[in-house]
Parts: C-alpha cells; sequence; structure tokens
C-alpha cells in the first residue's frame, strides 16, 4: 500500500440507539458489503476501519437502516491501538469512554427530535430555566430571616 | 459545504449532527488521527513533541501552563480553519473528559473572537430541551451556505 493510501484509512464509530436495529445487524451489513474493511462490535455498536471511501460507503449503508437512530463520529485511533485498547493497559474503561456513555445516554431523546424535526411537528413553548438572581436570593434569605 | 467547529470539540452528537445536513464537522478525533499516523511522530502515548508547545504560543502566553499550550497546538489550528461554529454550553462532559477547564474557556473565548456565524445552545436536559437543540442547530446549519435542503438526502 502506498503512503497515501496509508494516510486514508481511517476508523468510524457507529453508535446505534434504535429499537429496530442491533449492533448485530450493523456488523452483518458490513460483512455482506465484501469490502476490505475491518469491523469490531461493541456494546454500543460497531468501529469500522478501513479506507476512507469504503468505510464512508458502509457506513451510509448501516446509518440508512434507521438514520436517525445511528449515530456516527470519526475515531483517531484504530480500534486494538495498543495506546488505547483495555488489554493492553491492564483493563478498566479506555480513554474516552466515559465522554461516550454521557451522550450514548442522550441519544434516544436526540433521535426523537430528529424523527419529529423531520416530520415538521412545530416546537413546544418552553420556559427556559434560569440561574437565580443575586437580587432573588437576597430577597428569600431576608424573608425567612 | 463549510466546515463547522464543534465545541465540545470531540462531540458524537454535534459531529454527527453537522455530517447529516451536510457539513464538514471540524473535530478532534480527525487531528488526533492526523497525529498518531504521521509517521515520523511516534512516542507514545499522545505524540506531543516539543513543537506542540511552541505551536500553543501563537495561542496562548508564555506563562500559561504548558498543558493549555500543548492541547490549543490541537486546537487553535482548527479554530482558524474554521467557517461557523456550535457551541454547546454546560455540557457536563465537558468538565473532565474533556481535560482541562483553562483551554475550554480559551477555545470558546477564540472562537468567539472570529468573525464567523456561531450558534451557542445550552445541553439539554430533557425531551423538551432535546428537541429545541435539534430544531436550533439543524436550522443553524441548513442557513448555511451548501447546508442540505428539505427532503434531501
Amino acid at each position: 500500500m502506498s503512503d497515501r493510501e496509508e494516510d486514508d484509512v481511517i476508523t468510524k464509530l457507529v453508535v446505534i440507539s434504535s429499537d429496530s436495529v442491533l449492533p448485530i445487524d450493523a456488523a452483518m451489513k458490513i460483512y455482506e458489503s465484501e469490502t476490505s474493511i475491518v469491523i469490531k462490535e461493541t456494546c454500543f455498536g460497531t468501529m469500522v476501519t478501513g479506507p476512507r471511501e469504503a468505510v464512508n460507503r458502509v457506513v451510509k449503508e448501516v446509518v440508512d437502516l434507521d438514520k436517525n437512530h445511528i449515530f456516527v463520529k470519526e475515531r483517531g485511533f484504530p480500534p486494538g491501538d495498543e495506546r488505547r485498547c483495555r488489554a493492553s493497559r491492564g483493563g478498566g474503561p479506555r480513554p474516552g469512554f466515559h465522554y461516550l456513555r454521557e451522550e450514548v445516554q442522550m441519544l434516544p431523546t436526540i433521535g426523537k427530535a430528529l424523527d419529529d424535526y423531520e416530520k415538521k411537528i412545530p416546537l413546544k413553548e418552553t420556559g427556559k430555566k434560569k440561574k437565580l438572581e443575586v437580587k432573588q436570593l437576597e430577597d428569600i434569605i431576608e424573608s425567612v430571616l | 459545504m463549510v466546515k463547522v467547529i464543534i465545541y465540545p470539540t470531540n462531540s458524537l452528537i454535534l459531529s454527527d449532527l453537522v455530517e447529516r445536513f451536510g457539513h464538514t464537522p471540524i473535530a478532534m478525533m480527525e487531528k488526533i488521527k492526523e497525529k498518531i499516523s504521521t509517521v515520523s511522530v511516534d512516542s507514545p502515548p499522545l505524540n506531543i513533541t516539543a513543537e506542540e508547545p511552541k505551536t500553543g504560543l501563537k495561542y496562548a502566553a508564555v506563562e500559561v501552563p504548558a498543558g493549555v499550550r500543548g492541547r490549543m497546538a490541537i486546537v487553535g489550528p482548527m479554530i482558524d480553519e474554521a467557517e461557523a461554529a456550535i457551541i454547546v454550553n454546560e455540557s457536563p462532559m465537558s468538565f473532565g473528559c474533556m481535560g482541562c477547564a483553562r483551554t475550554n474557556e480559551l477555545t470558546k473565548f477564540l472562537i468567539r473572537e472570529r468573525d464567523i456565524p456561531i450558534l451557542e445552545v445550552d445541553y439539554p436536559t430533557g425531551d423538551d430541551e432535546a428537541r429545541e437543540f435539534v430544531y436550533e442547530i439543524g436550522e443553524f446549519l441548513k442557513s448555511l451556505p451548501g447546508g442540505k435542503k428539505e427532503g434531501e438526502q
């Protein structure tokens, strides 16, 4: 492989937050694609590594399975990289996992919101929570004293 | 299609939304990938060399801790490259996992200093807020040149 092609190898995280698609469905879709890419199934979805063009094509196919509930981002390190992989670091969550887990908890609501946005459901008026003004706090204190 | 810098710089949700609406996200992950796949630089764990704090000097003063300058060596060029920006405030993940609160402050400050379209939203905590969050980001991204229009795949 030439240097140029080597440079163009990317890894994408496919995070599945769907009621109808499971990580194994996504993996099967990728196996079917017959492209020379590496995939790794994880608890949140899959990681896909390979030439940029092939990865983008395959990831698009997977996202099309349930496009508002499957989320994708690029990942810096390839799967199994010694600097990140738990196997070589003696266990524990890999760096970045806590961040991902926090966002994964938010994905069902984001997916629902994307569905609504697509159906052009108008926004409900919601009262914005504001921080307590100093004056109000003073009034509360004085009323209690 | 424009290059949109996202803050938090490694957010899955923001990176996905920007790409979904037809733009290019400028995110930390791609920059890290460039760093770790550069053949000449290979010093685990993160390939930060003596050059990074020097590059960071363009964005942060010399008395600023080296960690901030090292981070700005990656984030700074991302800000320079950006043609639009989405900033999510009050996100719980930007405390802790994002590493350095001062770098985050500086990043947001430098983005706001640039004369580019910027959207600032608060991190959603419930269904209604999430809907508002997605709608605002969707409308903002559609308003940028080259964004996906209604019904476009």
